[in-house]
C-alpha cells in the first residue's frame, strides 16, 4: 500500500533521518546546533529528543573537527551523518573531505570505507549573509572518491538522503535552501529509481538539464514555453558524482538541442562538463551547440543582487532561443 | 637550548607518572627493539642511496620515544594514528615491514598493510589531519560502551580502547590538531596525544615554530593533563605512555604528552640540513643518542652484556637483510589496483574507464 503524505522537502529530510537512525544503530548525527536546537533549519529536529543525545549531538564550532571526527567513528564502525550548518562553512573543512574522507578506502586498499553522508544546505535563494550562500558543487564532483548528490523535491529529498544514509562511501548531499519549505506530495513506501537521473517533464524540443533548486525553475519555464508551443524536456541529473550521462544523452538524442543550467560560477562548472558530454555522445545530431545558463565568475554576490546572478526564468528562455534558432555557417 | 628544553621539561608536567618496574626480560626485548628500528632506520636511508627506494623519512634519535609509546598500548584494544615518519612505532607494533616500507618504495600511499588488521591506521602526509581521527575513534570507544575486561591481567585494561595520535612540533601548528584537542576534551575521548618535539618541522626549528613555549603548555588551556617527558629515556617514555594510557582508559578523557627527542638527520632524503644547522649544533643539541644510552643503562644494571649486545645487533641484521630483500621483491603494484579501491561500491561510470584503460593499455 503507498503512503502519500504532502510535506515539506524540511520534513521529508527529517524523516529520512529519522528512519536511518531506526534502521541502523551505527547512524550517527553530529555537527553545530543539531541536538536541542535542531539545526538552523530544523532538519534534525527532535531527533536528539527521541535518539539521545549520544546518537544525536552537538559539537563544537569546528567544520574540520567535525568532519575529521566523523572518519575516526566510520573507522570505529559508525556511519556518521555530519551536517555543516551551511555550504560555504565546508571550506574549512575542504582538508578532511578531499585529503582524508575521498582517500581513505584507496589509501586503505578498501579496509577503511568512508560511509559518511555529509549534509550541507546548499545554493542561494535565502538572502542570506556571505558564505551562506555557496554553489561548490562542481569542486566537490572533482574529487575522487566522493559521491555528489542533490535532490530537487520533497520525494527525492526523502528517499535520496534515506539511500545515502545506508551507502558504504561518502556521500556529500546537497540540500537546495531554498526548496526546504515547498510542500509536495511523498510517497515513502515507493522510493522509485534512485539511480541517476530522473526526466522530471517530458518535453521533444529542447532538454534543459538541471539539479537542485533549479530544476523547480526549470519547471516553471516549461510552463512558460509550453505557452508559446515549445515543449521543453526537463532532466534532474539528481547525481553530480557519478553523473547518469546515458539518461542526459537519451534525452539530448531525442531533442537534439541542450540548456544546462545551474547557479555556480561559469568557469570549470559542471555545465561544462555535461556539455561536453552530450558533444561526445549526440555530436551527429545536435543541431545546435550546448548551451549554458550559469551563475558568474563572481563570488555568490550579497542578497540585493542575489536575482541578478541566479539563472531566472527570462535567461534560461534567452538560452533556449539560442539553441532554437541557431544557424549552422552557409545553411 | 638544550637547557632551556629541560627547563619546561622539569616543569610542566601535570599528570603522575607512577614509577614502574620493568622485567629484565621487558628490558631486554625494549633494547632489542630499539636497535632493530636503529637498524631499519639507517638501512632505509642506504636503500634510498642505492635506488631501492625513492624516498625516506628518517627518524634517527626518534627511535625511544616511538618504541616506548607504542610498547605501552594494547595491542588489542588500541589504535595507532601515525604520521609518516614512525617506522619505529610500527615496528614496535607488529606491523609488517615489508609492507610498511612499500609506501617509501611508491607501491601504494597508505602501505601494503591491512590498516584494520594491524590497528595501524594508513602512514598519512597531511601530519595534523589524522589527529582527528584518533579522536573520532577514540570517541566511538566511548559510545559502544565500557569494555568487558577480565580482572585478573596484571595491567587492568581500562574501561575503553585507547587512541593513540602521533605528530610532531609541526603539526602542532595545524588547526587541527588545536580542532582535535578541543573535541578531545570536550567529549572525553579516550585518546592520548604522543607530540614528538623533534626540535625541526623540515628547516624550522621548535622556537620558530611552537608559541607558549611547548606543545604540552597549549594543550594544558584545553583542560587536558599533560606529560613532558624526556624522548630519550625508552624507560620514562614507557611509563608516561602507560600513565597515559590508563588515564584515558578510565574514561578521565585524553592525555598529551610532548617527548623532547631530536631529529638527528634529515627530514628526509631529499632534505640537506647543512643549510639550516651546523654539526656543532646538532651534537649540542641532539643530547646523548637513545639506544647508546640504554645499552649503557642496561649493562650498568646487569641486565645486558657484551653478547647480548653483539646478539642484538645481529639480529637487527638479520631482519634488516630480510625486510631489504622483501623490498626488492615487491614488484610493482598492477594497474587495475587503481581503480579497485577508489569506492567500496565503485560507480559504473569509474568502472568504464577502468575498461578503456585495459583496453589501451593491453593494446600495446
Amino acid at each position: 500500500m503507498s503512503e502519500i503524505t504532502t510535506i515539506s522537502m524540511q520534513k521529508a529530510l527529517n524523516l529520512a533521518l529519522a528512519d536511518s537512525l531506526r534502521a541502523d544503530p551505527k547512524v550517527l548525527i553530529l555537527g553545530e546546533d543539531v541536538g536541542t536546537l535542531g539545526g538552523v533549519f530544523r532538519i534534525t529536529d527532535g531527533l536528539q529528543a527521541e535518539f539521545g543525545s549520544q546518537r544525536v549531538f552537538d559539537t563544537p564550532l569546528a567544520e574540520s573537527g567535525i568532519l575529521g571526527m566523523s572518519v575516526g567513528l566510520a573507522l570505529a564502525g559508525y556511519h556518521p551523518i555530519p551536517e555543516v550548518q551551511f555550504d560555504g562553512f565546508a571550506y574549512p573543512a575542504v582538508n578532511q573531505i578531499i585529503s582524508q574522507i575521498g582517500r581513505m578506502n584507496y589509501r586503505s586498499r578498501g579496509t577503511m570505507p568512508m560511509p559518511i553522508t555529509l549534509r550541507m544546505p546548499s545554493f542561494g535563494g535565502l538572502r542570506a549573509p556571505e558564505m551562506h550562500t555557496e554553489s561548490l558543487e562542481a569542486m566537490l564532483a572533482h574529487v575522487p572518491g566522493l559521491k555528489v548528490v542533490s535532490p530537487a523535491d520533497p520525494q527525492q529529498a526523502y528517499h535520496l538522503l534515506k539511500l545515502a544514509a545506508s551507502m558504504p562511501d561518502p556521500v556529500m548531499f546537497l540540500e537546495p535552501k531554498p526548496r526546504y519549505w515547498q510542500k509536495a506530495e511523498v510517497d515513502v513506501t515507493n522510493p522509485g529509481n534512485l539511480q541517476g537521473a530522473r526526466i522530471a517533464r517530458e518535453g521533444k524540443h529542447v532538454s534543459l538539464i538541471a539539479y537542485g533548486a533549479m530544476v523547480a525553475r526549470c519547471l516553471q519555464v516549461a510552463e512558460l514555453a509550453a505557452e508559446d508551443g515549445i515543449e521543453v524536456e526537463v532532466v534532474d541529473l539528481r547525481w553530480l558524482k557519478p553523473i547518469d550521462t546515458a539518461t542526459v544523452a537519451a534525452s539530448v538524442a531525442k531533442t537534439r538541442r541542450a540548456v544546462v543550467v545551474h547557479e555556480a560560477p561559469l568557469t570549470a562548472g559542471l555545465g561544462g562538463e555535461i556539455a561536453s558530454r552530450i558533444t561526445e555522445a549526440c555530436f551527429d545530431t545536435l543541431k545546435a551547440p550546448v548551451e549554458r545558463v550559469t551563475g558568474f565568475d563572481v563570488p555568490y554576490p550579497s542578497g540585493d543582487l542575489e536575482d541578478e546572478y541566479v539563472p531566472n526564468v527570462d535567461r534560461i528562455l534567452f538560452g533556449i532561443q539560442r539553441v532554437l534558432t541557431y544557424k549552422r555557417l552557409g545553411a | 637550548m638544550t637547557q632551556a628544553r629541560n627547563e619546561r621539561l622539569s616543569t610542566a608536567s601535570t599528570l603522575e607518572v607512577p614509577a614502574l618496574a620493568l622485567s629484565s626480560e621487558q628490558q631486554r626485548e625494549l633494547y632489542q627493539l630499539l636497535e632493530t628500528v636503529r637498524h631499519l632506520d639507517l638501512s632505509a636511508i642506504a636503500w634510498q642511496r642505492q635506488g631501492i627506494i625513492p624516498g625516506y623519512a628518517p627518524e634517527r634519535g626518534q627511535e625511544a620515544a616511538q618504541v616506548g609509546s607504542a610498547y605501552a598500548m594494547n595491542r588489542e584494544l588500541d589504535f595507532i594514528f601515525p604520521t609518516y615518519r614512525e617506522l619505529g612505532v610500527a615496528r614496535a607494533w607488529g606491523v609488517d615491514m615489508v609492507a610498511y616500507m612499500s609506501t617509501h618504495k611508491a607501491s601504494w600511499h597508505g602501505g601494503l598493510y591491512d590498516p584494520v588488521a594491524s590497528r595501524f591506521a594508513p602512514i598519512q602526509a597531511v601530519v595534523g589531519g589524522s589527529v582527528l581521527h584518533a579522536v573520532g575513534w577514540a570517541h566511538g570507544q566511548t559510545l559502544n560502551g565500557p569494555l568487558n575486561t577480565s580482572t585478573d591481567e596484571p595491567q587492568p585494561s581500562g574501561k575503553y580502547g585507547v587512541a593513540i595520535s602521533y605528530f610532531g612540533d609541526g603539526a602542532s601548528s595545524q588547526g587541527d590538531v588545536h580542532e582535535a584537542m578541543n573535541f578531545a576534551s570536550v567529549f572525553k575521548a579516550p585518546v592520548i596525544f604522543f607530540v614528538q618535539n623533534n626540535g625541526w618541522a623540515i628547516s624550522v626549528p621548535t622556537d620558530r615554530q611552537v608559541a607558549g613555549g611547548s606543545v604540552a603548555a597549549r594543550a594544558a588551556g584545553y583542560g587536558m593533563p599533560t606529560i613532558q617527558v624526556d624522548g630519550n629515556d625508552i624507560e620514562a617514555v614507557y611509563a608516561a605512555t602507560s600513565a597515559a594510557r590508563t588515564h584515558a582508559a578510565s574514561g578521565q578523557g585524553p592525555v598529551l604528552i610532548e617527548a623532547m627527542t631530536y631529529r638527528r638527520g634529515p627530514h628526509s632524503t631529499s632534505d640537506d640540513p647543512g643549510r639550516y644547522r651546523s654539526l656543532d649544533e646538532e651534537r649540542s643539541e641532539a643530547g646523548q643518542d637513545p639506544v647508546d644510552r640504554y645499552a649503557e643503562k642496561l649493562q650498568a644494571a646487569g641486565v645486558v652484556d657484551q653478547t647480548f649486545l653483539a646478539n642484538a645487533l645481529s639480529n637487527a641484521q638479520d631482519e634488516e637483510e630480510q625486510v631489504r630483500a622483501g623490498v626488492i621483491a615487491l614488484g610493482s603494484r598492477p594497474g587495475q589496483e587503481m581503480f579497485d579501491f577508489v569506492y567500496a561500491e565503485p560507480t559504473a561510470e569509474l568502472k568504464a574507464q577502468a575498461a578503456s584503460w585495459r583496453e589501451e593499455s593491453e593494446h600495446v
